[in-house]
């Protein structure tokens, strides 16, 4: 969908609250995600997002693996598909394929995309097909009741890694990046507008767009690292661990250290899957 | 257009048949010996404005074509032994989720990677029972190369019929070899196209049983938004929890197949009516078989051939009919009886049942199943010299 | 401008929605909200802003602040 959108004023500004109930399907409210669990503003964002780009409901489609933020495609008055764990990219890449006209919004978990997903999950970026992705980034599975993901810093504890996990985690960005994924980025729950933003950003990309999205499970990787609340738990990984692009390039490198640094990371121009399966017909049929 | 011969092997059949049918989109993954069904398609959608795609690995092919089916688009996907286990749970998926589709599966010799060249028949009880659950499913058994572009065809007509995923069960034997076949005409063989739903959107239910039937699949971008899931859902599609509810739909989804096997399952069928021994077979196997009935017949021997062309839902009634009248039923096969248990099953003694079990990927040989016919043992792995028509007392 | 009479603001919780996580009042830059029981309640109306940053980080959908 070719949308000519500016940044708009978000609706915070307006000091209106934002309407959600068109974007949300009428009776699936609440959800059920336990309290505090960041799936929910992740959402929010989202569809904050998808306003702001004032695209149509009819023309998304949002596809999602298995895992609490895979049930994200139930709530939304969308052309939904929760499939399975660690497919969504490949059910996604198909329904893009067949109708590229349809705007395709991945939403899955950590473990989803990276550990079962993860062969998925690279090619999807390599293909730059134009979808966005986001990764509800929790370091745990929340679903399956807490076991280690391949995002969970090491030392981190779960009921697979009860002494501390040895393992190093993935950094999704990276792996996005270096796959070819044309835009990433970075963004928190704690930081619902920027998200926003970010993710504006990124729907609006032509590519395959990846947003790594810190987010938190109180339920199990917050009270087995021991979070006392999940307020505590969002400031010192979301606020206090992170820092935006902008402060990123402004402070020494010493005091960025161990920080995890927010905002878009990287974007480039390359030629979209559908565009260059259309050059293709149209070279076969002319011939 | 006028009628087209062309001299193609099986798995370029296979294609043809899909195009034929109005598969516009392919998603794969290569594996010896259906390649040339990914191939194939690779040379040909894009001539007819298809959708070719080459997946990261088989699970991500199935994966694409049940999003390009959401999507609006008739799909199919294939590959052989290997590929065709990895892709089981998204098999069970589009069962789940009513999901018309077509999978081929080019069958190859062992368990593992095995003999990949070598032509099996041991994937029929991965095709019923592959994947988890009590999952409803059709799988067509073509035993030649024209057969097969006809049978691939029915397969994309059964799947818009009843929702659900077909598949087309050959092996290397026949997706190799050449034969030419006539291409009909358009409009000349029956193709169905998906139905839409002709409700408001507001008042569809993408799940909601109407006389037997479930409600057509709308393609996404067409104003009616649903959801799909894996989960067991009520008619709008939604997660549900109600155990009468899922009872009812594990019924429903099996019993839409069982149910209507009359249409389903087709058979050949070859001096039934007298027959003492009847030989029961399927693919490769069928063309030794028919072979060796017609030799048997030849020499006055009262020999008769019961062939599916639909191996589930089984033909159970055939076997019922036919255990009633003859008085052995002899089930080749390139396995180690995996459909001879069936077969045992439905003729429920009141006939002998014999198989005769091949996997050195060797087809077995017409001499072999005459010698049984005929009462002489038969060794799984020796082709033997001569038939024993004096065996017969 | 001088005396303009500050704006006021109506508080919408919707208690079905509100599982009590607590981190709207947490984050609350005015001290506005508070839990009461296991869900969310107002503690002063007066004291809110109306800077909506409850409602952008409430996981639930479950509340919503109107200008007045
Ligand atoms: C093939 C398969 N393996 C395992 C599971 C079990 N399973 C369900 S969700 C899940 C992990 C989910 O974690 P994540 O993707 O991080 O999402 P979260 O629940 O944390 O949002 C697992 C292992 C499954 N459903 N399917
Ligand atoms: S288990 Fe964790 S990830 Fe799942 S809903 Fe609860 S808090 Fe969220
Ligand atoms: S709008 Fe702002 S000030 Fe008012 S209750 Fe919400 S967070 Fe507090």
């Amino acid at each position: 969908m070719t949308t000519e959108a500016t940044a708009r004023t978000v609706p915070y500004k307006e000091k209106k609250p934002f309407d959600y109930d068109p974007y949300l399907r009428q009776g699936k409210l609440p959800h059920i995600w336990c309290a505090g669990c960041g799936h929910g503003i992740v959402l929010k964002s989202l569809l904050r997002a998808i306003d702001a780009l004032g695209w149509k409901n009819d023309d998304i489609s949002m596809v999602s693996g298995i895992g609490c933020s895979s049930r994200t495609p139930g709530y939304v008055d969308f052309n939904t598909m929760h499939t399975l764990h660690g497919r969504a990219f490949a059910f996604a890449t198909g329904v893009k394929f067949a109708n590229p006209k349809l705007n395709v919004i991945v939403t899955t978990g950590d473990g989803d995309a990276l550990a079962i997903g993860g062969n998925h999950f690279i090619h999807a970026a390599r293909r730059n097909m134009d979808m966005t992705i986001l990764v509800y980034n929790n370091y745990i599975y929340g679903m399956t009741s807490g076991q280690g993901s391949p995002t969970m810093p090491e030392g981190a504890v779960s009921t697979t890694s009860r002494f501390g996990s040895i393992e190093p985690p993935f950094d999704t960005c990276e792996l996005a990046k270096t796959a070819g994924a044309t835009f990433v980025a970075r963004g928190t729950a704690f930081h619902a507008q920027e998200l926003e933003k970010t993710l504006y950003e990124a729907l609006k990309h032509k590519g395959t767009s990846v947003v790594d999205i810190l987010d938190s499970c109180p339920t199990y990787y917050g009270r087995f690292n021991k979070h006392k609340n999940v307020s505590e738990m969002m400031k010192s990984i979301e606020k206090d661990g992170t820092i935006s692009v902008a402060q990123a390039a402004k402070l020494p490198p010493e005091k960025t250290e161990g920080k995890i640094v927010r905002g878009i990371l990287h974007r480039a121009e390359r030629l979209e899957y559908c565009d260059g399966y259309q050059n293709l017909l149209d070279r076969v049929q002319n011939k | 257009m006028s009628k087209k011969k062309i001299f193609v092997q099986g798995n370029e059949a296979c294609i043809q048949g899909a195009l034929y049918a109005g598969c516009r989109f392919y998603a794969g993954y290569p594996i010896t010996p259906s390649t040339e069904v990914m191939e194939q398609m690779a040379a040909n959608l894009p001539k007819v404005g298809g959708k070719f795609i080459q997946m990261e690995d088989e699970i991500g092919s199935i994966a694409a074509i049940v999003g390009a089916v959401a999507a609006g688009e008739k799909a199919m996907t294939g590959t052989s032994g290997p590929g065709f286990s990895l892709k089981q749970e998204i098999m069970g998926y589009a069962a789940m989720a009513e999901i018309p589709m077509v999978v081929v599966n080019v069958m190859r010799a062992g368990p593992s990677t095995g003999y990949p060249t070598g032509p099996s028949q041991a994937d029929v009880m991965q095709a019923k029972w592959g994947s988890h659950g009590d999952s409803p499913s059709v799988v067509l058994v073509p035993s030649s190369v024209q057969e097969l572009f006809y049978e691939t065809i029915r397969a994309f007509n059964l799947a818009e019929k009843y929702r659900t995923p077909v598949v087309i069960l050959f092996d290397e034997v026949i997706g190799h070899m050449r034969e030419a076949i006539t291409i009909p005409e358009p409009g000349e063989v029956e193709v169905i196209e998906r139905a839409k739903p002709d409700c408001a959107p507001e008042d569809y239910k993408p799940y909601e049983v109407k006389d037997g039937k479930v409600a057509p699949l709308a393609a996404f971008g067409t104003g009616y938004r649903y959801h799909i899931t894996g989960l067991y859902h009520a008619e709008d599609g939604f997660p549900t929890a109600d155990q009468q509810y899922i009872h009812d739909t594990n019924m429903r989804l099996v019993n839409k197949i069982e149910d209507n096997k009359a249409d389903i399952c087709e058979n050949e069928e070859l001096f039934l009516e007298d027959a003492e021994t009847v030989v029961f077979a399927y693919g490769v196997s069928a063309k030794s078989a028919k072979f060796a009935v017609k030799e048997l017949r030849a020499a006055g021997i009262k020999a008769g051939l019961l062939r599916p062309k639909t191996i589930w839902p089984f033909p159970s009634d055939a076997v019922e009919k036919i255990s009633k009248t003859a008085k052995k039923i002899i089930v080749p096969e390139m396995n180690l009886g995996q459909i001879h248990g069936e077969v045992e099953r439905y003729a429920a003694g009141r006939c002998e049942v014999q198989g005769i079990f091949r996997v050195d990927t060797e087809p077995i040989h017409p001499k072999q199943i005459m010698n049984a016919v005929l009462g002489v043992p038969v060794e799984p792995t020796v082709i033997p010299d001569v038939v024993d028509f004096t065996a017969r007392g | 401008m001088g005396e303009a009479a500050k704006k006021q603001w109506r508080i919408e919780i919707d208690a079905r929605r509100c599982k009590g996580c607590n981190i709207c009042a947490s984050f609350c830059p005015t001290d506005t909200l508070e839990l009461k029981g296991i869900t969310m309640d107002v503690k002063d109306i007066d004291s809110c802003i109306g800077c909506q940053l409850c409602d952008i980080r409430c996981p639930d959908f479950a509340i919503q602040v109107f200008p007045l």
